[in-house]
């Protein structure tokens, strides 16, 4: 059975530019090694592959139980030009909430 | 009115403020500066923000500073057009409603006020600030402005400057070009704060320098004290966008639960002279501030956490601690920073062109075959009539609009398709909507609900870096201190 990102951390999208950030907040501090292994930013870009150009980046807040994923060309151009209903990619997060991670056992 | 009176104390600071009408200005109960904490109120984190908050916070936040952040990417951009028409404009239009609220309550509570609502015209906006006091019966309340920000005669000059997005040179924006206005620094903030004006205006400034401005002006922190800028920085961040600390944009039915969402309050902050902060938010509101919450803004619109760039430093969080110090109070430790660099970045904004949308409805059986059919009639009709598009986009609004990929989504009972397209041509751009509508009589069957044809300017914004030394940020005011 397998668990989705959803099930262990939250998660909120930022804009710049053409560029998201998404991060990923671990409810529980147990978790952030098996996030760490399991949420690479191959499996980020696989699942953004139809919405974002890439590439992914992820950063470690592990202080904050947390990891920064930075998606680039993912925006359509931009804020300000983009032709998308959520020009600032406010609901990407939920795509990040949705991916699911093999189970730990 | 005219027994108003400033009172500048030893230092530059405002020992009594201003005194008039029984109003006495930065004394009296409120505020928290008698117990060594200086208290700022976030008071709107975006031009469309909330207004009655802020008027909570004024009113029983016990705060001593309100900033109110409203200037989105392109909103000086926008004001520099509104500007062009009318001289007298170009701040923010909600200045008169943001104001109207929350003076009467500031002036009595001795309440600062700092804010980059002057947009595109921080002169123009202190005056109408002016007016509304007066309007208000609060007397001659003076302004500081900070001025500087708007460096369009500068760059004009520099078309070799490259664009942060694609390395191209200024030069290929130049003939387009609204406005640039570099993001300036809590120092001339500060400044504007030393003079004792109760209201400090501008245009573009960095948002958490907005809030890390009263920090060094109250406890005299040195800029280069990187520590205290750190922290300031931080929590400057953290208030940027008011809701979103306490418990807007966060909650989750079933998994993250806010209580009172729709009577959600802003947030303050509580600085000590060392640097310490707990952030906290107006009593008997909504919503929710944990260590959750604090999390999620403290990472947005982050992107290498250890190198944040404001104009003030260069922000590292990887180090912060964040502690639930009470209900709704979180303890911010262990900021760090290195210095600032040698450039401002500087928004221009620029005409792009237009961007044309149409929309319409489908339900029931085959909604979705109906719906892609409609789309391609669309663009047939489009094509025929030789319009070009620099960008085209097809949304199935209810399926595939905000994560894209309609192959692999089950179908919905009924969808809304929307098209849009980007283009230099005004015509081509109108007539995207023109065609869709045209769907409920001339495309596939059952088609409801089309939205009149919209056509918006495009006004869109590149960045470049300016070497600091070219640019004046400085203050002046107006009325009488």
């Amino acid at each position: 059975m397998s668990i989705r990102v959803y099930d262990l951390a939250h998660a909120r999208a930022g804009d710049k530019g053409n560029t998201s950030n998404i991060s990923v907040i671990c409810y529980d501090a147990k978790d952030w090694d098996f996030i760490e292994r399991e949420l690479t930013p191959q499996r980020v870009s696989e699942a953004f592959k139809h919405i974002a150009k890439g590439p992914v980046k992820r950063y470690p807040l592990r202080n904050l139980k947390a990891f920064n994923f930075v998606i680039e060309n993912a925006l359509g151009g931009g804020v300000t030009i983009s032709l998308a209903q959520d020009i600032h990619g406010k609901s990407l997060s939920n795509v990040m909430l949705a991916i699911e991670l093999p189970d730990r056992t | 009115m005219d027994d108003a009176k400033l009172l500048i104390g030893r230092g530059g600071r405002p020992a009594a403020m201003l005194r008039q009408n029984g109003i006495s200005f930065g004394r009296g109960s409120a505020g928290m500066k008698s117990q060594g904490v200086v208290r700022i109120g976030a008071g709107a984190g975006t031009s469309d923000d909330r207004m009655v908050p802020a008027l909570e916070l004024a009113e029983r936040g016990n705060i001593d500073y309100l900033v109110f952040e409203c200037l989105a990417e392109r909103t000086v951009s926008r004001e520099n057009l509104s500007r062009s028409k009318n001289p007298d404009q170009g701040y923010s239009p909600s200045l008169h409603a943001r104001l109207r609220m929350v003076l009467p309550a500031c002036m009595r509570n001795g309440v600062r006020i700092v804010s980059n609502m002057g947009a595109a015209n921080p002169v123009g906006g202190a005056r109408a600030t002016r007016k509304e006091a007066a309007d208000l019966g609060l007397g001659d309340v003076p302004v500081a402005v900070v001025l500087g920000d708007d460096v369009s005669s500068i760059v004009k000059h520099r078309p070799e400057l490259r664009l942060m997005e694609n390395g191209e040179p200024l030069e290929s924006i130049l003939p387009a070009m609204i406005s640039a206005n570099a993001y300036l620094g809590a120092d001339v903030v500060c400044e504007a704060l030393n003079t004792g004006a109760p209201i400090v205006l501008s245009g573009r400034v960095a948002d958490p320098s907005l809030f890390l401005a009263p920090m060094m002006h109250e406890f005299g922190w040195a800029y280069d004290d990187l520590p205290k800028i750190a922290q300031g920085t931080a929590a400057g961040h953290l208030l940027e966008c008011t809701a979103s600390v306490t418990g807007g944009c966060f909650g989750w039915p079933g998994k993250k639960e806010v209580p009172d969402l729709a009577l959600n309050g802003y947030p303050f902050a509580d600085v000590r002279a060392d640097g310490s902060i707990v952030i906290g938010k107006t009593p008997d509101t909504g919503g929710r501030l944990d260590v959750m919450t604090c999390t999620e803004q403290l990472i947005y619109e982050i992107h290498d956490p250890t190198v944040y760039l404001t104009p003030d430093c260069t922000l590292d969080i990887t180090g912060v601690k964040l502690t639930q110090e009470e209900s709704d109070r979180v303890r911010v430790e262990g900021a760090r920073a290195k210095p600032r660099t040698d450039t401002y970045k500087v928004s221009v904004g620029y005409a792009d062109g237009y961007i044309g949308e149409g929309e319409v409805s489908y339900g029931g059986i085959d909604a979705i075959a109906r719906a892609k059919w409609a789309a391609e009639v669309v663009k047939e009709r489009l094509r025929l009539q030789g319009f070009k598009y620099e960008d085209f986009r097809v949304d199935l609004i209810g399926m595939s609009s905000l994560h894209g990929a309609p192959d692999q989504r089950p179908e919905p009972y009924e969808v809304r398709l929307r098209l849009a397209g980007r283009t230099r041509d005004r015509k081509a751009a109108h007539a995207i909507g023109f065609e869709t509508r045209a769907m409920h009589m001339h495309g596939p069957g059952g088609a409801g609900g089309a939205c009149e044809p919209r056509v918006r300017d495009v006004l869109a914004v590149k960045s470049v870096l300016l070497p600091k030394n070219l640019v004046n940020a400085q203050v002046v005011v107006e009325g009488t201190l």
